[in-house]
């Protein structure tokens, strides 16, 4: 068939290609071979960063505060420019090793093999962890053995614990997740997160579904926590600033600042920075505890 | 002078062509590089049907996941392969010429929005229908099929239509001679005839389905359990990867890359199983 | 009970409409809802305004610069390899194995989930070539996710072009380079845009690929070595996250007119392609009879 149209083709030569358009064309051709051409090199050339600026990476619970930091670190030093990423704690931690990023934010305490690799971390603030409920389920507090055991799967309705006869519907974050790691290391003890546990991978996802689900229950950072949702009372104890700061609501997690080295330069400004009265006044208007206020030991 | 400029012309486009596919290999050295230390020391019976996801604890068993991509595929193909097809029949039989003027570029709208976009449609308009109406967390294979369903719709559709379009008239008109109705002419003579190029759409469609990623994590739940219901949130192999691939690190990121592979080597086996059957056609046609 | 012909086809054709009516009625109700919520927070401001507080506030202006960046260095690399790759198809090769290995790599490719892309692009650029999350990194990623489409639509249309346009130049003494760069791809141009048009479409919509690969920094890019947050990025972080309803359909609105207004263009080229062949056909048809 192909054959048979190329043959009448050539016996009819009457048709013949116009000029115009191949001008145009030849010279938009040439023009994205060349772009691509200096792309290309540029590419080739500049395979290492700009200096200057500061990239942040890692846990997507601290990112939203270290973003309002940094908007007012920026009306301070114009000059610094900062990138913040999030990705979640442990490849914030595997950024600042690597270099990738200078600074990796981490959610929760490091781990012993990461502190044997000799990773630098400084303490930003403190951060409570809040279960969560809809604000109409009538359970107003829990146990710490009952949140256990509905995260383990062994609670299944809210009738066991007092509430309405409906099956609860659990909502964990992902493995790898600061919060997940130090909601495991504050309630769970030996048991373990039932894998049929819906898996959100941010606070903010959670605190929505919990918001829509009147069955649900979640754990977010507490600084996160409104009336949208309700956060449960922890053996009686509610869970707020004052609790956690005078230590009868013990479940709260460090928010690290991580580096492969001790900072210097731009990168130790903006750690200064939040250490200062300024910023961590700011980190406690957000919700967050501040590293410099001790907690007392119950 | 001009023989030069007439090799080095034919050159460039081979050395183009050859970088084109060196990606192909790049990418699966890559992928094999990260992902088969960690399916190596797990075992790769153990790491398919391991029933247990957590790598905190070092169990790396991916079974549930393919069973929530198997399930999730199997819901969407059944909720839009009918409709697809029903449409492409529709577009390249009965609709009047102007609608099918309007209707095509509707349907290429439809492949043309952000998966996201319709993940998030998802997961305020249709979640909360089935929480309230059928039970359960609302973050379901149900969920997930009706989403996918819509996604894979433009594949289907377009595919099909481009096959029944593609037979001659004359099987048609042959039949319409012999006294069959215009739906059993179709019935009978236009589907027969366009099969391998409707397969193939529902194929390509099932692999659109399975490698789907943003959609699907805002709306299935992410559950690590094998599902009971269609009414259980699951996981897929593609949202293991795009919910935990940025808190990963050590064994942990190597395992997601063994999804990868995994799902690589399904994917590769569909669109092969595609590139056979519309080769097939090509053959029987001539 | 054997249904009638009559009957069966009058239930057929009524299933029938009632799909394809479905169908209709799904994209509607999709795209009014977003526009309805979205189009009032559509402003100049919220254009042109840098996002504050993690895109609580202010506009979507650096992820709507980060989208067309990363978009152009996606097809400033693929366009180049991608129609070479297709002249070198359509051109040089005469069936053999390097062209059916190349066909299969493309067609594979085309098939790959884009969370794979992604996988591939934060080990390829981010880790080991020492890119980080870029602009580069995601345009990179990009750039192979679309490289399929362009080596398809590039190809058909360079094999539309008919044989009589390369005799003739042949005819003329012109060299096969001549031929190729002075009719063939002339001839080819609308079908070759069109293919480009429709990766800007899938560039612009994409997400999985991006989230490993271009970061999800909120601050305006000052070099392509920035990392950056596209648009369908940006409003998958404000849906899931629950930061702003608002600007979350606002971005939605906007990423949705620009798909159609690129959907748009496309059709608008695809169809003078078509008629100009379409032409050129008749008038060979009416030869051959």
């Amino acid at each position: 068939m192909k054959e048979m149209e190329s043959l009448m083709n050539i016996s009819n030569p009457a048709k013949r290609y116009t000029a115009p358009t191949s001008a145009r064309c030849s010279l938009g051709l040439k023009a994205a071979f060349m772009i691509a051409a200096l792309l290309c090199t540029s590419f080739l050339h500049g395979c290492s960063r700009p200096e200057g600026g500061i990239v942040i990476a890692g846990s997507t619970s601290v990112q939203p505060y270290v973003e309002i930091l940094s908007e007012e670190f920026a009306s301070l030093y114009p000059d610094i420019a900062i990138d913040i990423q999030g990705g979640g704690s442990s490849a914030g931690i595997t950024a600042a090793e690597a270099g990738t990023a200078q600074i990796g934010m981490s959610s929760r305490s490091l781990k012993d093999k990461e502190l044997d690799r000799g990773l630098w971390s400084v303490e930003i603030a403190k951060d409570g962890l809040a279960v969560i409920v809809h604000p109409e389920n009538p359970v107003k507090g829990l146990t710490y053995e009952q949140v256990r055991s509905i995260y383990a799967g062994e609670i299944v309705n809210w009738e066991q614990v007092g509430g309405n006869n409906a099956k609860i519907h659990l909502i964990a974050r992902e493995e790898g997740s600061g919060t997940r790691s130090a909601f495991e290391d504050l309630f769970m003890g030996e048991k373990y997160i039932t894998p049929k546990a819906i898996v959100q991978n941010s606070n903010g996802s959670v605190k929505q579904l919990v918001a829509d689900d009147k069955n649900s229950i979640g754990f977010i950072s507490l600084g996160l926590c409104d009336s949208k949702v309700a956060a449960l009372e922890l053996n009686g104890v509610a869970a707020t600033h004052e609790n956690i700061v005078n230590g009868s609501y013990q479940m709260y997690r460090p928010f690290l600042f991580v580096a492969n080295s001790e900072p210097i330069g731009d990168a130790k400004l903006f750690i200064d920075y939040i250490l200062s009265d300024e910023g961590q006044k700011l980190l406690l208007e957000n919700g967050l505890i501040p590293a410099t206020e001790g907690i007392e030991k119950g | 002078m001009k023989d030069f400029k007439e090799k080095l012309s034919g050159r460039i486009f081979f050395v183009l062509a050859l970088s084109s596919i060196s990606v192909l290999a790049l990418i699966t050295v890559f992928i094999l590089i990260k992902g088969t230390p960690l399916i190596a020391e797990v075992g790769l019976k153990d790491f398919i049907f391991g029933m247990t996801w957590a790598p905190g604890r070092g169990e790396f068993g991916i079974f549930p996941m393919i069973a929530g991509s198997v399930s999730v595929t199997f819901g969407a193909a059944v909720i839009g392969v009918p409709i697809g097809i029903c449409c492409s029949i529709f577009l390249a039989e009965f609709a009047p010429a102007w609608l099918s003027k309007i209707f095509r570029p509707v349907i290429q709208l439809l492949a043309g929005i952000p998966s996201v976009v319709y993940g998030f449609w998802g997961m305020i308009f249709v979640v909360p229908l089935i929480r309230d109406y059928l039970g359960g967390p609302g973050l379901s294979i149900l969920a997930g099929s009706i989403i996918l369903a819509i996604m894979i719709l433009p594949t289907v559709i377009s595919i099909s239509e481009v096959s029944i379009l593609a037979l001659p008239r004359q099987y048609k008109e042959g039949a319409l001679a012999l006294g069959m109705t215009h739906w059993q002419a179709i019935y009978s003579v236009v589907l027969p005839s366009a099969k391998s190029g409707i397969v193939a759409s529902v194929v390509l469609g099932i692999g659109r389905a399975v490698g789907e990623t943003m959609a699907v994590i805002m709306v299935l739940g992410n559950a690590v359990a094998l599902p009971e219901s269609i009414l259980d949130p699951v996981r897929t192999l593609t949202t293991n990867i795009g919910i935990e691939m940025g808190y990963a690190e050590g064994a942990h990121e190597q395992a997601l890359f063994a999804t990868g592979i995994v799902l690589f080597v399904v994917i590769m086996i569909i669109n092969g199983l595609a590139q056979y059957i519309t080769r097939d056609k090509n053959k029987g046609r001539r | 009970m054997k249904l009638s012909a009559k009957s069966s086809e009058k239930i057929a054709k009524s299933i029938i409409w009632a799909a394809a009516m479905l169908v209709v009625a799904v994209l509607a109700a999709i795209v009014i809802y977003i526009l309805a919520k979205g189009l009032p927070t559509l402003s100049w401001s919220f254009l042109t305004e840098i996002p504050e507080g993690g895109g609580a506030a202010g506009g979507i202006a650096s992820p709507i610069v980060g989208t067309v960046l990363v978009t152009a260095v996606a097809v400033l690399i693929a366009t180049p390899l991608g129609v070479g790759t297709a002249v070198y198809l359509a051109e040089y090769t005469k069936g053999g194995a390097i062209t059916k290995i190349i066909r299969f790599s493309a067609e594979s490719l085309a098939g790959i989930p884009s969370i794979v892309y992604g996988l591939f692009g934060f080990i390829f650029f981010v880790m080991y070539l020492g890119l980080g999350w870029s602009i580069l990194s995601g345009g990179l990623t990009l750039a192979i996710m679309i490289l399929p489409t362009i080596i398809r639509t590039s190809e058909e249309a360079i094999r539309g072009v008919p044989g009589s346009y390369r005799e003739t130049s042949f005819s003329l003494g012109a060299t096969k380079w001549q031929t190729i760069y002075k009719v063939v791809f002339p001839a080819a141009i609308q079908g070759i845009t069109n293919g480009i048009i429709l990766s800007v479409g899938r560039s612009v919509a994409e997400t999985a690929a991006l989230v490993l690969t271009a970061g999800s920094s909120l601050r305006m890019p000052t070099s392509l070595f920035a990392p950056t947050r596209t648009m369908a990025v940006h409003f998958y972080t404000l849906a899931m996250e629950d930061i702003s309803p608002a600007n979350a359909f606002g971005t939605a609105a906007l990423l949705i007119i620009l798909i159609f207004i690129i959907n748009v263009g496309a059709n608008i080229l695809l169809n003078r392609f078509i008629s100009n062949k379409g032409k050129k056909k008749e008038a060979k048809g009416g030869k051959r009879n």
